[in-house]
């Protein structure tokens, strides 16, 4: 039996296949503007690898889980990431998953979510904010992490992605170098994460999910923020997917 | 015959129905008395031969009327109803002789202020906590103050007499409604959560309480019959959710049917249209005055600082409800029931070791897709 976890974020779908217990295969795809549409483009990629529809259970999860229409069952993406952190690390720990529009501390003790903190309405500290800003320095977002890394002494203080859009694009006119623009868009979002981590409760062993895990800097500078390590995984990104295809296994 | 459907609908009905209700007095030369809160000693209001109402805002029609003259950033109860007295738009805050309010929270308490230059105010001053001595005699003079008001503006004398009739009638609502309420302690509940407030709230909002009472003792009675016959209108393992913060007239359609729809049930409000206000009666045996003071003063609101009636009432009805989750409703912008928020999650996760989850929402639906998600992933949590 197969067992598919299909992800559809607000930017990314992603999809983690299993053969019964076994994680065979994770791919990625642009959401776009149809979920549906998105949906069924995932399905004509399993069903190219040989697998038929009969033969698998699907759950899907994310922000577009209801837009699925051949999913088995619809969980949300709190508990697939968390189900996903411990399929990945097989241990206890906080899973901070920065997502396109939402951002998510959730605690994992015995493969079970526990608690979990989600942002309040409002783009600061997620995956958003960085693309936005990422946009007006005219780089993609790995650029900007590793012009980040070079850079320093500057801050930004606007919460509101709007406004500090119109911070970053001021100090582009007042010359700032590029590198230390990046470094404040980053410690921006690393800030407002960090308080969210703080918020929920002290954590111990931080899993980071999300497109941003093989980010080395964004890593780094989360743990200095938190002073205290934090674990990733390149397969971390398909965390939610991963989650949903073991919550698949569950289906009778 | 099961009438129950019509029961329920007749409540959820109750404030329109109210609004001709409310004009009808008016001719007839009642006194009709706006209110806003849980700390309101209606007693003295009836004992004055007036009709209590309340006012609390829901909705966010008239929020934008309001903002010309109140802060964007404040809570969206004060904002809703201070926008209805401003356009006229609610016919009890319109009909109202008189609105009665309390030195609660400091949003409330400085739109009293402004609202007073629409309509006659009195506000009572609420002490900002139970535990001096004094925090009664003021509260005790205060209720006084109130009743001569009352006396002053339609022209009665209050006796005790009077106060001790009032106190029973409120008191026999009171029980009643927790005969109703209390049908939740069964597991699974033969009734579900949104008609349990559909029920609560609509009570706020009914004039003849004799025959509301009535009413609802017929409801109880079929919804004990209807569960001795089998019939389950809640599943067996529905995770049980007690609902306690703010009061959630506003957000009572948006929020509780995403609970109920991701397959759990709401057992318990823990709110001021739920138990917070009813589970105490006034001693009937007492002075009056005094007795209402007391009742009044030990509302657990988060205005109070400490506030450990609320923890007391809480602990009391997570066991007796056999409660799997708690969810604290926040209006934006509440500032005391948002810093009692860690208190309460403490308590809840720590001491009752059962998950908490505050949410914090508005009048708005601009977040219900976030709440779906939230609230589904807290249920599957449990």
């Amino acid at each position: 039996m197969y067992y598919a976890g299909v992800d559809i974020g607000s930017t990314a779908a992603k999809t983690a296949l299993f053969e019964n217990d076994k994680l065979i295969d994770a791919f990625v795809v642009p959401t776009g503007w149809s979920s549906i549409e998105t949906a069924n483009t995932i399905k004509e990629k399993i069903i190219s690898k040989g697998i038929k529809e009969e033969e698998m259970k699907v759950v899907a999860t994310g922000y577009g889980r209801v837009s699925v229409p051949y999913a088995h069952k619809t969980i949300t993406e709190i508990t697939c990431h968390g189900k996903g952190a411990a399929y990945l690390t097989g241990e206890d720990c906080t899973v901070i998953d920065i997502g396109g529009q939402d951002t998510k501390v959730i605690t994992v003790e015995n493969g079970m979510i526990v608690d979990f903190l989600m942002n309040d309405k409002c783009s600061a500290g997620t995956g958003r904010f960085l693309e936005i800003m990422a946009n007006t320095l005219g780089v993609d977002i790995d650029t900007l992490c590793d012009l980040a890394e070079t850079g320093g002494d500057i801050s930004i203080s606007s919460m509101c992605t709007v406004f500090a859009e119109s911070e970053v694009i001021s100090l582009i006119g007042r010359g700032e170098k590029k590198e230390d623009i990046a470094y404040a868009i980053v410690d921006s979002i690393i800030s407002k994460v960090a308080s969210l981590c703080n918020k929920h409760s002290e954590g111990t062993n931080y899993y980071l999910t999300g497109g941003l895990c093989e980010c080395d800097y964004i890593v780094r500078s989360l743990s200095e923020k938190l002073k205290s390590p934090v674990k990733t995984n390149p397969m971390a990104r398909y965390a939610g997917a991963i989650g949903a295809g073991v919550l698949a296994q569950k289906i009778k | 015959m099961n009438n129950l459907p019509k029961a329920f609908d007749d409540f959820s009905e109750a404030r329109r129905n109210s609004f001709i209700k409310v004009k009808d007095y008016k001719d007839e030369g009642e006194h009709i008395v706006g209110i806003f809160c849980t700390f309101t000693p209606i007693e003295v209001i009836y004992a004055a031969g007036a009709h209590p109402i309340s006012l609390c805002g829901m909705s966010d029609e008239t929020i934008p009327d309001a903002e010309r003259d109140l802060p964007k950033n404040l809570c969206p109860l004060i904002k809703s109803s201070y926008g209805f007295a401003l356009t006229d738009k609610c016919p009890f805050t319109y009909f109202s002789d008189i609105i009665v309010g309390e030195t609660t929270c400091d949003g409330k308490k400085k739109m009293y202020e402004y609202l007073n230059q629409i309509k006659p105010m009195h506000v009572m001053q609420l002490p900002q906590a139970t535990d001096r001595e004094h925090a009664l005699s003021v509260w005790k003079n205060e209720i006084i103050i109130l009743k001569e008001r009352l006396e002053e503006e339609f022209n009665v004398k209050i006796t005790d007499d009077d106060l001790k009739k009032a106190i029973k009638k409120c008191n026999e609502e009171r029980i009643a409604l927790k005969e109703l309420y209390s049908l939740s302690k069964i597991c699974p509940p033969p009734i579900t959560g949104m008609e349990l407030h559909t029920v609560l709230h609509g009570a706020s909002f009914t004039f003849d309480k004799d025959e509301q009472n009535k009413k609802i003792m017929d409801m109880v009675e079929q919804l004990k019959e209807e569960h001795a016959n089998g019939v389950r209108k809640v599943e067996e393992d529905a995770p049980r959710i007690l609902i306690t913060g703010c009061p959630m007239g506003g957000v009572a359609d948006k929020l509780i049917p995403i609970i109920e729809s991701n397959g759990a049930v709401v057992v318990c409000y823990e709110n001021c249209s739920g138990i917070k206000e009813k589970s105490r009666l006034v001693d009937e045996t007492k002075d009056p005055v005094e007795a209402i003071a007391e009742k009044y003063l030990n509302v657990g609101c988060s205005v109070m600082a400490p506030n450990d009636n609320r923890i007391e009432l809480m602990s009391e009805l997570i066991d007796e409800y056999k409660v799997d989750g708690v969810i604290d409703v926040i209006l934006q912008a509440c500032h005391t029931y948002n810093v009692e928020t860690r208190r309460i999650k403490e308590f809840v996760t720590e001491e009752k070791d059962i998950p908490y989850m505050s949410i914090e929402t508005d009048y708005s639906q601009a977040d219900e897709g976030q709440l779906k998600t939230r609230v589904a992933a807290f249920i599957e949590m449990l």
